[in-house]
């Protein structure tokens, strides 16, 4: 094996280089793979989003007998590991299992299902946390001012934008980091669902380091400029306190 | 019957009476002054005529109609309510005063118009851009007051509008609450400050330990009191 005779350094330096080579000359397979991670993850932090802050909202906002044991179990699944996750959805989708007639076991929805199990919790717990840390003279002060349910979400839900937007960095961190879960639903196809976690995986069992390292790269640009672009926006948002 | 009336009205926060049967009636458009010592009770009696919180027995009419946990949504319309502490949104001094007008679904225009007059009356319509969360102390305060009398509701609550406001912000505040009155409505006005409520009021009423003590015209109230509890608040004998 050629690493044995190599350093590690050599091998990191080799697999730098070799990373901005395959950036730089668009490889279309590190492409493809990096834009199905991307997409794959951004979907499902997005559909995380979408039922995860409504029902944080209504969980933290409302009354119900049995909430702290609701909010115990969401954040239970905050750390849940993404195999088991992998785990359920390949159960549910496999020929046998109950959404076994959809066919999407090994396909790109698959990894959105499965991620945004992981997504959702995060962001639906990250929520609630974020809405009962408001002030809670704010939501009386939208009662005595007769505001509408709705109104009065948005007014809430907009005081406690920060803590939203850290509620989807942290969701989009755990869905684009993970492997567990697409490797089990996705199976790490070649131009189909290989993305850049499942296919640093592989490379790295080939012994195929330096193309490991680029996708490494890749991956934490990839996060690096998500998690920027979020970033300046809530920092836009904590400008004006 | 009174605008608002309050008959034997209890309230107690775990075990600890805070209003111990308070009765008061209140005429439509009439300012009074609800004084008394910390703790006496006055927010949670305002917060109870605003139906945000119940009381365990006794009654309480708004215009005539008892007030339930179900009509207090609605008898709510009609009432706007200046906290102790008062929160504003984070957004524009503007969209501050805005907001309850836009979800009553008024005309853009009537909402300018509106705002702008709510802001004229508390002397704020140079600031009306500005970040409601970058404000001093006296500037919120009067855009709380802006928020909830720009809706023209019949009955206005203030818990403490002026604390801690310097003489320039309660000229200003005890302007608008004059304007408020002259307009014909009622205004309860809880403060500590008992030359704010000889200088504002009609009558004043004062609660002591969660009992309504005394209820009268004002002139009566500091010069012929018929408690002798009373006479001890005035000249701040009481000690609390
Ligand atoms: N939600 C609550 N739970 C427990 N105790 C409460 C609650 N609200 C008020 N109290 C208590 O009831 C008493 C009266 O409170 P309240 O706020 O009505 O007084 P206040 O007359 O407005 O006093 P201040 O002039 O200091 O504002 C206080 O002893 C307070 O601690
Ligand atoms: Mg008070």
């Amino acid at each position: 094996m050629w690493c044995d005779s190599m350093g590690w350094i050599e091998i990191f330096l080799d697999g730098i280089s070799e990373a901005f080579g395959l950036i730089l000359s668009s490889d279309a397979e590190i492409l493809g793979i990096a834009a199905l991670s991307l997409k794959v993850s951004m979907i499902a932090t997005l559909l995380g989003a979408a039922f995860g802050v409504p029902l944080g909202f209504l969980i933290a906002s409302r009354s119900f007998y049995g909430r702290s044991l609701t909010i115990a179990v969401i954040n239970t699944f905050m750390g849940i590991p993404p195999v088991v996750v992998g785990l359920a959805v390949y159960l549910l989708l496999s020929s046998s299992g109950p959404l076994g007639f959809l066919s999407i076991l090994y396909t790109p929805q698959a990894m959105i299902l499965a991620q945004t199990l992981l997504t959702f919790p995060v962001v639906c717990g990250l929520t609630v946390s974020s809405i009962l840390a408001l002030d809670q003279r704010l939501k009386e002060t939208l009662q005595s001012l007769s505001a509408p349910k709705l109104w009065e979400a948005f007014i809430l839900l907009r005081e406690s934008r920060i803590g939203l937007i850290t509620a989807v960095i942290a969701a989009f961190g755990a869905a684009i980091s993970e492997v567990g879960a697409i490797m089990m639903v996705g199976g790490n196809i070649l131009g189909y669902t290989r993305a850049l976690t499942t296919a640093i995986m592989l490379y790295t069992n080939t012994g195929e380091f330096a193309l490991a390292i680029a996708l490494g790269i890749i991956l934490l640009l990839l996060s690096f400029g998500v998690n920027l672009a979020l970033t300046i926006l809530q920092m836009r948002y904590r400008k004006k306190r | 019957m009174a605008y608002v009336a309050l008959r034997s009205v209890r309230k107690r926060y775990s075990d600890k009476e805070i209003l111990k049967g308070v009765s008061i009636d209140i005429q439509r458009g009439e300012l009074i002054s609800i004084v008394g010592p910390s703790g006496s009770g006055k927010t949670t009696l305002l917060r109870l005529i605003d139906g945000l919180d119940f009381p365990d027995s006794g009654e309480i009419f708004i215009d005539g109609i008892k007030l339930t946990m179900e009509n207090a949504p609605k008898l709510r319309k009609k009432v706007g309510m200046v906290f102790q502490n008062p929160v504003l949104f984070d957004a524009s001094v503007y969209d501050n005063v805005a907001f309850s007008l836009k979800f009553r679904g008024l005309p853009d225009d009537l909402i300018r118009q509106r705002v702008e007059a709510a802001l004229n009356l508390v002397m704020l319509n140079d600031l009306a851009k500005r970040s409601a969360l970058t404000l001093s102390g006296g500037e919120a305060q009067r855009v709380a007051l802006a928020r909830a009398l720009v809706y023209d509701p019949e009955l206005i609550l203030l818990d403490e509008p002026t604390a801690n406001l310097d003489p320039a912000n309660v000229l200003i505040i005890e302007g608008a609450l004059r304007e408020a009155n002259l307009q014909e409505k009622t205004v309860v006005l809880v403060t500590h400050n008992i030359f704010q409520a000889k200088r504002l009021a009609n009558r004043v009423a004062l609660l002591l330990e969660g009992e309504m003590v005394e209820v009268q015209e004002t002139e009566s109230f500091f010069n012929r009191p018929l408690d002798p509890r009373t006479r001890r608040f005035i000249d701040g004998d009481l000690v609390y």
